[in-house]
């Protein structure tokens, strides 16, 4: 019936105790994003504690979840289940489970691909990108100007010295390319 | 003529802010026994008790009478006053102006004020009335008798014994140890405890002043507090042997014993739940359905987790909590306070056992009070893979070689369906059987469980309303080892406090028998609901046992001659203080 073997899987890679949860539900009481949720933080540590795999991975809340760390910060029992939807979304991804939500996935490659190359993150870079690669063009119009207008959204972008420092750090552990001991 | 002197208290503005005091004052002045009066803001404050002692030498008074609170919440501290004054204690009455007046009359302050002087006179009346009488004294026999072998018999037993006192300790059983005896072993200290256990018993066995009687039963009990006369059927245990021998099968030969006793402790215990009350998880018909006692046997030394149906190892096993208890419409109402942490310690044993093994437990809520029990429980969550599931479990029943559990996690909100090998009932800690007889012959009450009763809830747990009974363990309701532990010393603690004197003191406000008018019809002996009267053999007339009389006034309703009355409640008093009230 219930696959509690799954819970192992994700507690290694989050490096959580997720058995831990007695279901107090502070961790949705406190995330900003939940009303955008199927589920919300607690329902998905129990799906875990049940090992409702394919329903997990399939879910868009792992997606959703912004990784602000409400969850982790409140939690009484220290689990960081922001931590424990990235495990989710990590393992989704390898497994190459459907996405629920495209656009975040987008979003994650195009991060990383501009911290990569800059050293750090480019607000505008990432926008303009993003919103091309979606072809979403004009959601979120009047809330991005008023970001801009706050000067949240600078167009010059913060440069950091030495950038390929970065960019050495992502080589050594990308699969892919040659591996550098990093030590574990 | 008495001289009666009358103190009207203001309990600050609880008293004079309704009734006028200068009033009553007035009032209370025209009786003809009353030679001072006076208002005070505070009786109860050290000057005005100095007021109350220095008049009775000044004003040369042989009666007191507080016009204040309820006689419950002062009478002793005025009574302790005017005796150090050198009047008798027992001419001293608090007139109640405060909870039957002041404080329910608020908005009539006339009629406050008139009700508050009639009872002020009425009581004006009873104490030049009263007599002086000195506190009566009975022998106490400084040994007690402990019903139950338990663990909580055992620790009382050993508490009083080493004090120097004399233990009568009777078990029904063949064995002492009680139900701790048949587990496994106890949450958080689980392998030391069988070992203490046996130490304890060893104690009890050796001990010189420890009488342990095994199948044994209280028959009957008389007597009162310090002296109460115990009869108890023993069956021996040697004697049991050698029949057996010879007539397998035979009944034991009763042997009949009687004690003298001061005081009685009730450890009786708890008895098991019968699962034949639970029909919907199977009533008892399911052999892999078991309670949680039958899985300590399997879990105790020289026992093996297996299916009762065809002995394999169980590896899915099923936990279910309250089954039975905090369930008024079906089983029992109230909560059994163990479970939750023994289901926590077996499901424990169980992985530790069977590795491979997945436990599921249902809970309602997990009820983990008590010093690192919460921790313990959440230490089976974490490091024991045990899944925990929130929810009762609506259904069990055979499918096959399994036993299918419906339940519900309410978490999630899902149903649950479990094909499991093996099903753990947490079952209500029942009262041990024949409570409610016991109870009645001791004259201690049991509730509507069929657990003791105790004199107050709160601040007098280990006693019973009966005084010289007291109680130890689960007799008195569910609890675990430690707290039964610490009720038996509790309880050793009264008893020694009783034995502490060689005589007790008795109020002497009871009933007495005027000689004269008695002819001995014994109408009085017949209602006295506590056994307290008797025709005397001799004399042939009513007598009253001091200890036993609780003031009630039956006899004295009874008694067709006039003969009975309650010291300090006459009826020529009653009658006067009638006359000032109407």
């Amino acid at each position: 019936m219930l696959d509690i073997n799954f819970i192992d899987q994700v507690n290694t890679l989050s490096d959580q105790a997720i058995q831990l949860c007695y279901h107090c539900h502070k961790c949705t009481a406190g995330c900003p994003v939940t009303d955008q949720m199927e589920y919300g933080p607690d329902r998905i540590l129990r799906m875990v504690q049940f090992g409702e795999k394919e329903k997990l991975l399939k879910c868009r809340d792992i997606w959703i979840c912004v990784a602000c760390e409400t969850c982790g910060a409140r939690c009484p029992n220290e689990i960081d289940a922001a931590r424990v939807l990235g495990a989710l979304r990590e393992i989704a991804y390898s497994e190459n489970v459907a996405v629920a939500e495209p656009g975040a996935v987008k979003f994650h490659k195009l991060f990383l691909l501009l911290v990569k190359n800059m050293g750090r993150m480019h607000e505008v870079s990432l926008l303009a990108l993003h919103k091309l690669w979606t072809m979403n063009l004009f959601s979120d119009l009047p809330a991005g100007a008023r970001l801009f207008m706050m000067g949240k959204v600078p167009l010059k972008p913060h440069l950091i010295r030495r950038q390929g420092e970065v960019k050495r750090i992502y080589d050594a552990f990308d699969p892919k390319k040659k591996q550098v001991s990093h030590g574990n | 003529m008495s001289r009666i002197g009358v103190f009207v208290c203001h309990c600050g503005i609880n008293i004079a802010g309704t009734i006028d005091v200068a009033t009553v004052v007035e009032q209370v002045k025209k009786h003809p026994d009353v030679v001072f009066v006076v208002d005070y803001k505070y009786m109860c404050s050290d000057p005005g008790q100095e007021l109350i002692k220095k008049t009775i030498a000044e004003y040369q008074l042989d009666g007191v009478v507080v016009a204040a609170c309820s006689p419950a919440m002062h009478e002793t501290t005025f009574r302790r006053a005017v005796a150090s004054a050198g009047v008798n204690s027992f001419r001293c009455e608090s007139a109640n102006i405060r909870e039957q007046v002041s404080w329910v009359h608020q908005e009539q302050k006339k009629e406050a004020t008139d009700k508050a002087t009639a009872i002020v006179r009425s009581i004006v009346e009873k104490v030049s009335g009263n007599e002086a009488l000195a506190p009566i004294t009975a022998p106490v026999t400084q040994r007690v008798l402990i019903i139950g072998g338990g663990i909580a018999g055992i620790r009382c037993a050993l508490d009083i014994a080493k004090a120097g006192f004399p233990v009568v300790l009777i078990e029904r059983n063949s064995q002492l140890g009680g139900k701790m005896a048949q587990l496994s072993g106890t949450y958080l200290n689980f392998s030391a405890a069988p070992d203490l256990l046996q130490k304890l018993i060893q104690q009890v066995n050796t001990h010189p002043n420890i009488q342990v009687l095994t199948n044994a039963e209280v028959e009957n009990v008389d007597g009162y507090v310090g002296n109460f006369v115990v009869k108890v059927t023993a069956k021996n245990e040697d004697q049991a042997n050698v029949k057996e021998q010879e007539e397998p099968g035979k009944e034991l030969v009763p042997i009949d014993f009687s004690f003298d006793v001061g005081a009685i402790v009730v450890a009786t215990g708890w008895d098991r739940y019968s699962q034949a009350l639970l029909p919907e998880y199977g009533g008892g018909e399911i052999p892999d359905v078991i309670d949680g006692l039958a899985f300590e046997q399997m879990l105790a030394a020289g026992g093996k987790i297996c299916r009762p149906s065809d002995g394999k190892v169980p590896n899915e096993i099923v936990f279910v909590q309250c089954a039975g208890s905090r369930d008024p419409e079906r089983g029992v109402p109230f909560c059994s306070k163990v479970c939750c942490m023994y289901v926590a310690k077996q499901a424990m044993l169980y992985k530790e056992r069977v590795p491979t093994g997945q436990p599921y437990v249902f809970y309602i809520d997990i009820r983990s009070a008590g010093k690192g029990y919460d921790e313990y429980v959440q230490r089976v969550m974490t490091d024991y893979q045990v899944l925990y599931l929130r929810g009762k479990v609506g259904k069990i029943f055979r499918d096959g070689d399994k036993v299918v559990v419906w339940g519900v996690d309410t978490l999630s909100g899902r149903a649950l369906e479990i094909a499991a090998d093996l099903v753990v009932l947490a079952t209500p800690m029942a009262p041990s059987s024949g409570s409610v007889e016991l109870g009645q012959r001791l004259h201690a009450s049991t509730d509507g469980n069929g657990f003791f009763t105790e004199a107050h809830v709160k601040l007098r747990p280990v006693e019973t309303l009966t005084a010289g009974i007291f109680l130890a363990g689960t007799a008195q309701g569910p609890k675990d080892i430690p707290e039964t532990v610490s009720q038996a010393s509790g309880a050793a603690a009264k008893v020694l406090q009783l034995f502490s004197n060689e005589k007790m003191t008795i109020s002497p406000l009871v009933a007495t028998v005027t000689a004269e008018l008695c002819s001995a019809c014994g109408t009085c002996v017949e209602i006295c609901p506590y056994g307290a009267r008797s025709i005397h053999p001799l004399w042939n007339i009513a007598t009253v046992n001091a200890s036993l009389c609780q003031s009630c006034g039956a006899c004295v309703v009874a008694c067709p001659n006039k003969a009975s009355q309650v010291h300090n409640w006459r009826p020529d008093q009653i009658l006067a203080m009638l006359d000032e009230v109407i």
